[in-house]
């Protein structure tokens, strides 16, 4: 068990066979990972408008594209264009957006969620405590959910969600999100240990037949890696923008004004000073986060944000950040590991893209 | 896993089987598990000098590096390459195929502030309280 976010959580289950397992099943069939630790605010209006007028504000994409039943992937971003946190907003009713943003940052996030939106004639409360999140992913998600609810989850486009019944609890949300670069969804069912621990061996049960594992954080965070999706306080922080992350498509400069927009509108005239590429170690050795990199005449020019082996891909790879000059698709770089300086290749992301069915 | 009687054991999980004035190291059955899956092994050359208590290698699972420390001072003689390809013989057989390296000991009164399997077995559950509470 790790601390993470005040949660005690399972780095990998003890019965699985351990983490490289735990990330095939997502890869190949399907897993269960008990995402409770994110956290959840509920922005609703208090006057008509007034819940997308204080979502626009606070995040950097555009929320009056979402139809109801709709989410997409965003950001709450600091004057500076830098990150608080990233976020699915969930637009869960005509005046009601779900926010659902990550552990490790609920109490700042909603401060600041709160704080920003005092002029919008809304409330914002947060609702994290009510409900495990649990997260059904792989190829093979889908079969098993659709053994446990009445909902029509063929209808459930990526990104959209619905409301149905599962495992006999009415009215639950179900996503068609993750964060494993693999198919599957996010259901949201009452908070209480009774219910969750029903609904969690109940789809055990469920996924029995396609090889379900149980994955913990370990696997969470290889699977996210694969399918270069950001993790907060290593690609993504207060100290880093939107541009150098590559975040670009979520962030919708021609919408309406928002925190963050004027800084980026400056940076963006001003050019990248570091951006965000993808490494293949080409040398036995594995980057790990923090580590250095070097250009091949031996100047410090950049520093991993997330490195391991890759399970699935079987290479070891990373994200780092380097000098635009340094981040063409075969750029050869080096990563310091330990003592030694090791090749690396700059290579193209994400690293793993699931196949198209 | 049994822990062998005829090894003795550090407080960083490392063991010595020690035969004439040689000793073949490797690590713990609880260390493997602790680790979770290995997938790399770095460890130092034949004629390399290693001191007690020193690193002298790394074992890296998918999510962690971890030091190995030299239980005893002397030098490598032996390296099993064979972990280089198959590192995750550290996850199954920690206590056999899965050695690390063979050492001439130069003081082998070191071998004496080591535990003996009891010692260590008594150690580790203490360990393991601690994480569950």
């Amino acid at each position: 068990m790790v601390s993470f976010g005040g949660w005690d959580m399972p780095v990998e289950y003890p019965a699985t066979g351990g983490l490289i397992a735990e990330h095939l099943a997502v890869r190949t069939g399907v897993g269960l990972f008990d995402v409770s630790h994110m956290g959840d605010i509920l922005i609703e209006a208090a006057a008509p408008g007034g819940a997308l007028a204080a979502v626009q504000h606070i995040s950097m994409n555009d929320a009056s594209k979402l139809a109801v039943g709709q989410a997409h992937y965003s950001a709450l971003l600091y004057p500076e264009g830098t990150f608080v946190d990233d976020l699915i907003v969930h637009r869960v009713l005509e005046e009601a957006y779900l926010l659902v943003i990550n552990a490790g940052t609920r109490e700042k996030d909603f401060h600041w969620v709160r704080d920003n939106v005092r002029g919008d004639a809304c409330t914002a409360r947060d609702v994290g405590d009510n409900f495990t999140q649990l997260a059904i992913q792989g190829p093979r998600a889908a079969e098993v959910l659709a053994k446990l609810t009445d909902a029509d989850l063929g209808g459930i486009r990526n990104y959209w969600f619905t409301r149905g019944t599962v495992c006999g609890l009415a009215d639950t949300l179900i996503a068609r999100t993750g964060y494993t670069g693999e198919d599957g969804f996010e259901i949201y069912v009452p908070s209480d240990a009774q219910t969750s621990e029903m609904v969690w061996s109940r789809v055990l049960e469920a996924g029995k037949e396609f090889g379900i594992l149980p994955c913990g954080l370990g696997a969470r965070n290889t699977l996210r890696l694969e399918s270069k999706m950001a993790l907060y306080g290593h690609e993504i922080s207060e100290s880093i923008n939107v541009w150098e992350a590559g975040l670009d498509r979520f962030c919708k400069m021609d919408k309406s004004d928002f925190i963050g927009r004027a800084a980026l509108d400056r940076s963006k005239a001003a050019g990248l000073r570091r951006t965000l590429v993808g490494l293949e170690m080409v040398e036995r050795g594995i980057a790990r986060d923090g580590y250095k990199v070097f250009d091949q005449a031996g100047r410090e020019i950049g520093y991993v944000t997330s490195g391991s082996p890759a399970p699935f891909l079987k290479k070891n790879i990373a994200l780092a950040y380097v000098p635009p000059e340094h981040a063409a698709i075969g750029s050869a770089l080096l990563v310091e590991v330990r003592t030694q300086k090791l090749k690396a290749q700059v290579v193209p992301t994400p690293f793993y893209k699931r196949p198209k069915k | 896993m049994p822990y062998p009687n005829d090894f003795r054991y550090t407080d960083e999980h490392e063991w010595i089987k020690v035969s004439g004035d040689t000793g073949t190291v490797g690590i713990t059955d609880y260390a493997q598990h602790e680790l979770g899956d290995v997938v790399f092994v770095e460890l130092p050359k034949v004629g390399a000098k290693i001191s007690a208590h020193q690193s002298f290698g790394t074992v890296e699972s998918v999510k962690a590096v971890s030091e190995i420390y030299a239980p005893v001072s002397g030098e490598v003689v032996a390296v099993n390459s064979a972990l280089a390809n198959s590192p995750e013989q550290l996850n199954s057989d920690p206590h056999g195929a899965a050695w690390l390296i063979k050492v001439k000991l130069s003081n082998p009164g070191e071998l004496s502030s080591l535990m003996d399997a009891a010692a260590y077995q008594k150690y580790i559950a203490e360990k393991q309280k601690e994480a569950s509470a």
